[in-house]
């Protein structure tokens, strides 16, 4: 017969969840990491990684995320490939349903569903989502070689992918809802510098017009002043919203939109549930520390695992 | 996808293949994409189940320029699918199993 329950359920494979894995393999603990699709999670997203430590050259996000991939299985981490549509983590143990109706259960449950790109609501983007919206420059900035891209966000997911838009795009402008950007310091400086780089400050973007794919924006300043802005294409990168479509939110207390509140140990308002990385209710969504909540939620569940008695070594 | 499970498809047999009335979804993917690599799995899986109803294809958009521009791809991934040689609907993104299986049901 299959395997259903484990000690420990680690959903999700960011930064956050293959750290758990990673610590989890180490413990011995029996595991479970459930990932949708590859491993690495928004990290893929990202064109280049220079501020996570031990790497002083900097490295992809692509070859980040399979590093620690390939660190947790070198001790043994477990997979699955699914999708978890419901959880009911008031029943013990806890059960996950899988998207097939297949059910898994766990006693304690690491959650690391993590984020994805927030969109702005306005006319025309659902429509030219992937003619020209994109949300992604990772992906998508080789299709704008010589052509003029705008961005819009001011924060250093935003102000990096606008550098990295500049090595294909003739044309990068800004647009940005204040007069100053989010971005740390070092990010700022060098995109100031570049001269493909230009700014639209104290304004946003109303709509997003084309036929086949876009070719202009509509936007507004502050001031209710609109304007047009003629472009190839526009990266929506302005933060992120939580997956948590398949969480209990009101046992867990989401607040924030949606985000899961724990205690300084990853601790959720439900014994035995951690959450780590982007999902959690936080200030700061780097990876690095989306890594070390990954460690501190498996040490949290060890323990949760030893006063219930369920672990024997 | 850079999977062997899923077969590559290039510009000079596309117009043939796609013009089946067997149903097909192709993948354009790229290398460099991370979320083309977070769908990998999903789109081997997919192969796999509808082996013999839908032919589930891949095209890397690196090697092969013409089939991305006149579909106007501009973003990747993107999955369209075709049934005798028309676009029935296409989806970009790294989206999960259950909206692909809605998309490809569309043409069975």
């Amino acid at each position: 017969m299959k395997k259903s329950h484990y000690e420990l359920i680690i959903l999700g494979s960011g930064p956050a969840g293959l750290t758990a894995g990673l610590y989890a393999a180490r413990a011995r603990t029996d595991h479970l990491l459930i990932e949708k699709g590859a491993a690495g999670g928004q990290v893929l997203l990202t064109d280049w990684v220079d501020n996570y430590p031990g790497f002083p050259d900097g490295l992809s996000g692509f070859e980040l995320a399979e590093k620690m991939e390939s660190h947790a299985r070198r001790f043994g981490l477990t997979t699955r490939t699914a999708e978890v549509v419901s959880m009911d983590l008031l029943q013990s143990p806890k059960v996950l349903t899988l998207e097939d109706g297949e059910q898994l259960t766990c006693d304690a449950l690491i959650i690391c569903s993590g984020a994805r790109p927030q969109r702005l609501d306005i006319p025309g983007e659902i429509e030219l989502t992937g003619k020209g919206v994109s949300y992604c420059a990772t992906c998508d900035a080789p299709f704008y070689r010589d052509m003029h891209v705008a961005v819009v966000g001011g924060g250093n997911t935003a102000i990096q992918e606008a550098a990295h838009l500049t090595k294909f795009a003739s044309r990068v402008t800004v647009i940005h809802r204040r007069d100053a950007l989010r971005a740390t310091k070092i990010v700022q400086e060098k995109a100031f510098a570049n001269k493909k780089i230009d700014f639209i400050w104290n304004s946003h973007v109303t709509a997003i017009e084309g036929g086949k794919g876009v070719e202009r924006l509509q936007l507004k300043d502050n001031n209710g002043k609109e304007t047009t802005l003629a472009v190839d294409g526009i990266f929506i990168l302005i933060g992120v919203i939580p997956n948590n479509e398949m969480l209990p939110l009101q046992v867990l207390k989401a607040e924030d939109g949606g985000f899961i509140p724990t205690d300084n140990e990853t601790r959720t308002a439900i014994p035995g549930v951690m959450a780590a990385g982007d999902i959690r209710r936080k200030e700061v969504r780097q990876i690095v520390n989306a890594a070390g909540e990954g460690a501190t939620a498996v040490l949290a569940a060890e323990q949760y695992l030893n006063s219930l008695g369920a672990v024997t070594r | 996808m850079a999977s062997d499970k899923v077969q590559a498809i290039d510009d000079a047999a596309f117009t043939a293949t796609i013009s089946s009335e067997i149903p097909c979804l192709v993948d354009f993917w790229a290398p460099w994409c991370g979320p083309c690599k977070a769908i990998g799995p999903v789109i081997e899986d997919l192969a796999e189940e509808y082996k013999g109803k839908v032919t589930i294809l891949k095209m890397n958009v690196d090697d092969n320029p013409v089939t991305p521009g006149k579909y106007g791809i501009r973003a990747i991934p993107t999955l369209i699918l075709f049934k005798s040689g028309e676009v029935v609907d296409q989806i970009t993104g790294a989206v999960g199993k259950k909206q692909l299986v809605d998309l490809i049901s569309k043409a069975l």
